[in-house]
């Protein structure tokens, strides 16, 4: 891939971020119609470790592969809680360290300390979805390692690519030419 | 969600080229532009300069006006800041089609404008340098921040809130740098590559990434609504005739998202024009914007008829004195001003043909701006002019130079770095604005060729 920058890094991150190519057969497709067509012929063929690019996230792409529900919903869950925690903590532990009394209210008022927990709670689950994120697409990658990508995907293209070694890749090359594939190439 | 049809030559790839080519090469008109922002920022830098070495006096501060222009700014830039949120956030959760040409644009709004807002508490504040007192740390007197103060409340508020539109904004950017990054060269494909973070589109990238920018739009979207809450409870906190009110949490939401509707308006108006971006920013976006504008433009109209009311009706002869002197004392420009460009302007709005003519929305949304930086300006500098518990002591305050240098100033700042955004990064979603494109697909192309 010549899109993207080789960055010097310490040799676990270098395997994430770099993964070592996989051989296999990438076909660039036009439509959305026929994209779901080979995913559809891919699963029946007993496939299931493919990657499938689109310029845009479609639903109908998520049924065909039939994706489970992302586990970053996990992350962000933590990261509310968490942060409401921290919230907590820091209003009420700082009130008591050097009790101080305000207005006549109790040194520890929790009304205006829901406040801060709220706040934290937003950011502190806006951050670790980030995080979630990130963690996630980038073991995806990892697992799937350096494979064939185009230009195009991000623009107008579908594409899927199979990994294959070279005793599979013809097959894999006619079923994506007849669901439609106006291009396909090994690597 | 509604598709409504768009010219057929707006394909996927019209879309990406179209939004990448507003990355060329800026024209003079963009340098003017830009050397019109530096120069007012300069003139924000001179006079902050003179604030530090001669003190907050220049600003024209006197008792009991100790809040005035500079909290007026501050308040008047968080609340821009709102509508950015709103239309990335809470029309996601509700699935509105049309706002995806223009939520990239308001984001970036966003970003820019709590950033001007945070400069006002460090200048307000006089002596930045002790700006980190703010920050709950562990220091040698053992002393904590106040957690019972709206004002470390506001901290949090906006410092959460710059945090997460900031992430948000970045979010959203990915797949649109990758789309960019695939079209560049030179130094450009660079700079995109690394920004980019290796975005393919890939199956599982976009798995992870819808889940979580759904997730994000559900935390922006409290956060957002509770952003302004916080901030009128600095003012609403106290017992200052005219703060002093269990209406202001709402009403200054409604108003925040008034004027930053009216904002977005007047930077999509040029925007659109200068990148030619005619068919992808239509006259639909802008009929929403200005509905939206009227919807929030008449709960704050209702939000000043529910004060006079309350005022009149609570018996209460110093709230009753504060809304008198706020009408009728010296500041009934001021007062004026806010009421026609916020009470009778959105009005104007009920009818089609002013909401789907550019010309009359760029003007009307200035003066809806105009309106807003009043209605700050009244509720905080008039408020405390004509205190009424302690009548010898009120003043007739006058910004002086030093007030509209900085306001200048913060003008230029919050103009400059949308105007680098603008070039550097694509304005306008592009992966979003092909969500609510038909998919290309090979049966509806062959019925189409008949």
């Amino acid at each position: 891939m010549t899109t993207h920058l080789r960055l010097p890094l310490p040799k676990p991150l270098q395997d994430i971020i770099h993964p070592p190519p996989t051989p296999g057969v990438l076909g660039v497709f036009a439509y959305l119609d026929s994209t779901l067509d080979a995913i559809k012929k891919l699963r029946a063929a007993g496939h299931t470790d493919f990657t499938v690019y689109s310029p845009i996230p479609r639903h109908e792409i998520e049924e065909a592969l039939g994706q489970s529900v992302s586990p970053v919903r996990a992350f962000t869950l933590i990261g509310g809680i968490a942060g409401c925690a921290v919230g907590a903590w820091l209003t009420l532990w700082m009130s008591y360290d050097w009790p101080v009394v305000v207005g006549g209210k109790p040194v520890g008022s929790i009304p205006p300390y829901v406040i801060i927990m709220f706040e934290m709670t937003i950011l502190f689950g806006a951050l670790s979805t980030i995080l979630g994120i990130v963690f996630n697409a980038a073991f995806a990658a990892r697992r799937s390692g350096t494979i064939q990508y185009d230009e195009r995907f991000t623009n107008d293209r579908f594409g899927i690519f199979v990994p294959a070694d070279s005793g599979h890749a013809a097959a894999i090359e006619s079923l994506l030419k007849q669901s439609g594939a106006e291009e396909v190439r090994r690597g | 969600m509604a598709e409504h049809a768009p010219p057929s030559r707006v394909t996927y790839d019209y879309v990406t080229r179209t939004i990448a080519r507003t990355l060329g090469s800026p024209t003079r008109g963009y340098f003017l532009l830009l050397g019109a922002a530096v120069a007012l920022l300069l003139v924000g830098i001179v006079t902050l300069l003179y604030l530090l070495r001669y003190g907050l006096g220049l600003a024209g501060y006197s008792h009991p006006v100790y809040w005035a222009v500079f909290i007026t700014c501050f308040v008047f830039w968080v609340g821009i800041a709102h509508s950015g949120t709103l239309i990335s956030a809470i029309l996601f959760l509700f699935r509105s089609g049309w706002r995806t040409a223009v939520y990239r644009t308001a984001e970036a709004m966003t970003v820019f404008a709590v950033m001007t807002a945070g400069l006002f508490p460090l200048i307000h504040i006089g002596r930045q340098w002790y700006f980190y007192w703010l920050i709950p740390y562990p220091n040698e007197r053992g002393l904590w921040p106040n957690f019972k103060s709206p004002l470390i409340w506001d901290e949090f508020a906006i410092g959460t809130y710059f945090t997460v539109s900031t992430v948000f904004l970045i979010m959203g950017l990915i797949p649109d740098i990758a789309a960019v990054r695939d079209l560049a060269t030179g130094w450009r494909k660079k700079l995109y590559a690394l920004t980019s973070l290796g975005w393919t589109g890939a199956n599982e990238q976009w798995r992870h990434y819808t889940r979580g920018y759904l997730y994000l739009a559900a935390l922006a979207t409290p956060l957002v609504l509770s952003v302004h809450s916080v901030v009128s409870w600095d003012f609403a906190m106290s017992i200052v005739p005219g703060w002093h009110a269990t209406l202001f949490a709402p009403y200054f939401v409604a108003g925040a998202i008034y004027s930053g509707v009216a904002m977005v308006i007047t930077l999509l108006v040029p925007i659109r024009k200068l990148f030619h971006l005619e068919e992808i920013i239509t006259l639909h976006h802008f009929e929403n914007l200005a509905k939206l504008c009227l919807l929030t433009g008449s709960i704050v109209s209702f939000s000043y008829m529910t004060e006079n009311f309350v005022a009149w009706f609570s018996g209460n002869p110093h709230e009753r004195a504060a809304f008198w002197y706020r009408a009728f004392g010296e500041y009934w420009w001021a007062s004026w001003t806010m009421n026609i460009c916020n009470g009778l302007l959105p009005w104007l709005l009920w009818s089609k043909t002013v909401r789907t003519n550019i010309t009359a929305l760029f003007v009307i949304s200035i003066f809806v701006n105009i309106g807003m930086w009043f209605e700050r300006y009244v509720i905080i500098v008039v408020s405390l002019a004509g205190e009424p518990y302690q009548p010898w002591a009120n003043a007739v305050y006058n910004p002086t130079w030093a007030d509209w240098g900085i306001m200048a100033g913060s003008f230029g700042w919050f103009f400059m770095w949308f105007l680098l955004f603008v070039k550097n990064f694509p304005a306008v979603s592009i992966s979003e604005v092909k969500e609510v494109l038909p998919p290309p697909k090979r049966q509806a192309t062959r019925a189409g060729a008949h």
